[in-house]
C-alpha cells in the first residue's frame, strides 16, 4: 500500500558525510583504542552512510584525562570568557544552520521542517541564553549578625559525565552541554548511538572556539562507552535523559561515588480540553486542533508527547471529528522534502516496538479511529515509516500508560474537573501536560493540580529558553533549560566571614 | 499453570550465547521514554533489584523482572521476549550485536487469567 507521494523535484540533496568519524577528545580527532567503528543507519532510507567510533573504557578514560588536562584553567576562567565562548559557538551554528538541519534530519529521520525551525534554532538560542544568564547572575551575601558575613560563591563541579538521547540530538546536546560550560565544567558527552554524527559535525564548526579538553564527545554502545563513562570515579556528576531502568543503573553507579545526578525519564503526558473550546469556531479552536495533533511532532519521539488527549465528554464526537480531520492532513514524505510534516521513525527497533503497541492497543479493545499501521514512502522501502495514529480507549489500558515514542496518541473522555484531574495524574511519569480552556480560572486549578514539572496552558510543545523543564514522579530529576540548571552543575562555596577579633571563649 | 513471560526460539539462542560471554543474565523491564518499554538485559548482580520490583517469570534460566507500579498496568498481559534487527540505545547486553530484546504483548483470556503462575518480590528468593 503506497500512501505517500514524495515529489523528487522537493527534496532537497541529501549532504554529504565523511566515511568515517573519530572521537573528539582534547580538542583532536583521536582513533578508537581498539580500532573498531559502527555503521550508522539512516532511518530515512535504512542504509549505512558512515563509520563512527565504537569506543571502549580505554576511550572514556582518554577523554576524561583530557578534561581534567583542561579543568584547572576552563574551572577557574571567567564568567565573561566563558559567555563569549558560547556566544561565538551560537553564531557558528546560526551560520551554519541548514548543513547542520540536513545532516540532522539524515541522522534521525525527521522532517527538514522541523530541525529547520525547531531544533536548530533553540540550540542557537540556548548557547545564547547561557551566555546571557552567566553574565548577569549574582552571589548572595548575609550579614548574620554585625560581625558575621556569609557569602556564597558558585564553582563548577569540575569534570561532569553527559549521555544524551536520540530524538533531538544536537538540541538535547546543547540542552546539558550550555549549562556544563557555562557553569565552568569540562564535558565528556555520549550522544546516543543511534544518532552520532549530527553532533560530531557541529564539533568540527566549532572546535576551534573552545580549549582543547574542555569539550569531549566519545560515541559508542551504552554498555561499552556509556557505562564506564556513567561508572567513572573520575567524573563529578552525571547527566542522562532516556528511560527508567537506565536511569534507575545511573543513579546506582553514582551512588557508589556519591556524585549527583540529573535525569530526564519521559512520560505519558495528558493533553486535556475542556468543553470551552468549543464554544466558539475561532482562531483560538483552530490553534486546540493543532495542539491536539501535536503528538505527531517529531515523529512522537519527544519525551512529552502529548500522547493522551483528554476530552470533556459532552463535545467529545465534535471535538475528534476534528482532530481526526486534522490528523489525516498530516503529510508524511521524504524527510528532506521541506514540505514533510513527518518524517521516519529513529530506528528499526523504535518501528517494530510502535507497531507492537498499535497491536496491543487494538487487542485491549482500543477503536482505530485514523491510522492503525505502517506507512509506506515511494522509493524509501528500506525506511522506518509509521502513520499518525489514534486510538481510542480508556486509561487503564497499555497504550495509556507506557510511552510509545511514536506518532500515536490515545483519547478517552471525563466528565468533569476531578475526573480530568484523576485520569491525568492516574500515570507513574509527570514531565509534561496541556490544559486548554476558555477559562481563566479553570486553567489555572486545572494546570496546579496536574502532577507535571511542564503545564502548556493553551499551548504544546513551545520549548523556549528560560522556562524549566523537568519532571515530578518516575519523569525524573532536574529542571534544564533554565538558570536553575546551572546550579546542577556547580557547588556553593560558603565563606563564613568573622570580622570580630575576639576569641569566641569555649577554650 | 500459564507463564507470565514467554520467550522466542531467536531470543533463546541469543540469550544463550550472551550468557556465554557474561555468565548468569537478568531481564528488567523498562518504562519511560526512548529505549523506554524495552526489555534489558543484565549480568546477574548489575542492577539492584529488591522489593519495589516484581518477578514475573523464568525464561531460559533468567530471571524477568518488572517495577511493582509499572506492573500494575501490564499484569493483564502475558509478555513475549522477541529479537529484532536494530539500535537500541541503554546499557542492555545485546545491542553491539545489532539486534534489540522487544516485547511483544497479548491480553490473557478470562480462563488463563485464573491459572496464571504466581509472582514475588523481587526480593524474595523463588520458592
Amino acid at each position: 500500500m503506497s500512501n505517500v507521494a514524495t515529489t523528487e523535484s522537493t527534496v532537497v540533496e541529501k549532504p554529504t558525510f565523511k566515511n568515517q568519524y573519530e572521537n573528539f577528545i582534547g580538542g583532536k580527532w583521536v582513533p578508537p583504542v581498539k580500532g573498531q567503528y559502527f555503521d550508522n543507519i539512516s532511518p530515512v532510507d535504512g542504509k549505512a552512510f558512515t563509520k563512527i567510533a565504537r569506543s571502549t573504557a580505554e576511550d572514556v578514560n582518554l577523554a576524561i584525562d583530557a578534561a581534567w588536562e583542561a579543568a584547572p584553567q576552563w574551572n577557574n576562567s571567567s564568567p565573561t570568557e566563558r559567555s563569549n565562548m558560547l556566544l561565538k559557538i551560537a553564531d557558528v551554528m546560526e551560520k551554519n544552520l541548514e548543513a547542520l538541519a540536513r545532516a540532522e534530519t539524515w541522522d534521525n529521520g525527521k522532517a527538514l521542517r522541523e530541525t529547520r525551525a525547531a531544533d536548530l534554532p533553540l540550540a542557537v538560542d540556548h548557547f545564547r541564553y547561557f551566555a546571557g544568564v552567566i553574565r548577569s547572575e549574582e552571589g548572595t551575601v548575609s550579614e548574620l549578625d554585625s560581625n558575621t558575613v556569609s557569602m556564597n560563591i558558585w564553582e563548577p563541579l569540575g569534570v561532569v559525565g553527559q549521555i544524551i538521547p536520540w530524538n533531538f540530538p544536537i538540541l538535547m546536546a546543547t540542552w546539558k552541554i550550555a549549562p556544563a560550560l557555562a557553569a565552568g565544567n569540562c564535558v565528556v558527552l555520549k550522544p546516543a548511538e543511534q544518532t552520532p554524527v549530527g553532533i560530531m559535525i557541529l564539533a568540527e564548526m566549532i572546535q576551534e572556539i573552545l580549549p582543547p579538553g574542555v569539550l569531549n564527545i566519545i560515541n559508542g554502545y551504552g554498555l561499552e562507552a556509556g557505562k564506564p563513562l556513567a561508572s567513572s570515579t573520575r567524573i563529578d556528576k552525571i547527566a542522562f535523559t532516556g528511560e527508567t531502568t537506565t536511569g534507575q543503573l545511573i543513579m546506582q553507579y553514582a551512588s557508589k561515588n556519591i556524585i549527583p545526578v540529573t535525569l530526564e525519564l519521559g512520560g505519558k503526558s495528558p493533553n486535556i480540553f475542556f468543553s470551552s473550546v468549543m464554544d466558539a469556531d475561532d482562531d483560538f479552536f483552530d490553534k486546540c486542533l493543532e495542539g491536539a495533533v501535536m503528538f505527531a511532532l517529531n515523529q512522537g519521539e519527544v519525551c512529552t508527547c502529548p500522547s493522551r488527549i483528554l476530552v470533556q465528554e459532552d463535545i467529545y464526537d465534535a471535538f475528534i471529528e476534528r482532530v481526526i480531520e486534522r490528523t489525516k492532513a498530516i503529510k508524511l514524505g521524504h524527510p528532506m522534502d521541506p514540505g514533510t510534516m513527518m518524517g521516519a521513525q529513529a530506528s528499526n527497533d523504535q518501528y517494530e516496538k510502535i507497531l507492537n503497541y498499535i497491536n496491543i492497543g487494538k487487542e485491549e479493545g482500543c477503536e482505530v479511529l485514523t491510522g492503525g499501521g505502517a506507512a509506506h514512502n515511494d522509493g524509501l522501502d528500506g525506511g522506518y515509516y509509521v502513520q499518525p495514529t489514534i486510538l481510542k480507549g480508556n486509561n487503564k489500558m497499555r497504550v495509556f500508560q507506557e510511552e510509545i515514542f511514536g506518532p500515536v496518541v490515545c483519547v478517552t473522555t471525563f466528565k468533569d474537573e476531578a475526573e480530568a484531574i484523576e485520569i491525568a495524574n492516574d500515570t507513574l511519569y509527570g514531565l509534561g501536560a496541556g490544559v486548554w480552556t476558555r477559562d481563566m480560572h479553570q486553567a489555572y486549578q486545572i494546570s496546579r493540580k496536574v502532577q507535571a514539572g511542564r503545564v502548556w496552558v493553551n499551548c504544546y510543545h513551545n520549548y523556549p529558553a528560560h522556562a524549566p523543564f523537568g519532571g515530578y514522579k518516575k519523569s525524573g530529576i532536574g529542571r534544564e533549560n533554565h538558570k536553575m540548571m546551572l546550579n546542577h552543575y556547580r557547588q556553593t562555596k560558603n565563606m563564613l566571614i568573622s570580622y570580630d577579633k575576639k576569641a569566641m571563649g569555649f577554650f | 499453570m500459564i507463564k507470565r513471560v514467554l520467550l522466542t526460539e531467536k531470543a533463546k539462542e541469543i540469550i544463550d550465547q550472551l550468557k556465554k560471554e557474561n555468565g548468569e543474565l537478568i531481564f528488567h523491564q523498562s518504562g519511560g521514554c526512548c529505549d523506554g518499554s524495552s526489555p534489558m538485559c543484565f549480568p546477574k548482580g548489575e542492577l539492584m533489584i529488591n522489593e519495589v520490583d516484581v518477578w514475573l517469570g523464568n525464561i531460559n534460566g533468567c530471571d524477568f523482572y518488572m517495577a511493582q507500579d509499572q506492573f500494575e498496568y501490564w499484569k493483564h498481559t502475558q509478555l513475549t521476549v522477541d529479537i529484532t534487527p536494530g539500535r537500541g540505545a541503554s546499557f542492555s547486553l545485546e545491542i553491539p550485536l545489532g539486534i534489540r530484546f522487544v516485547i511483544k504483548s497479548r491480553l490473557y483470556t478470562e480462563e488463563e487469567s485464573k491459572q496464571l503462575e504466581p509472582i514475588r518480590q523481587g526480593n524474595e528468593e523463588p520458592g
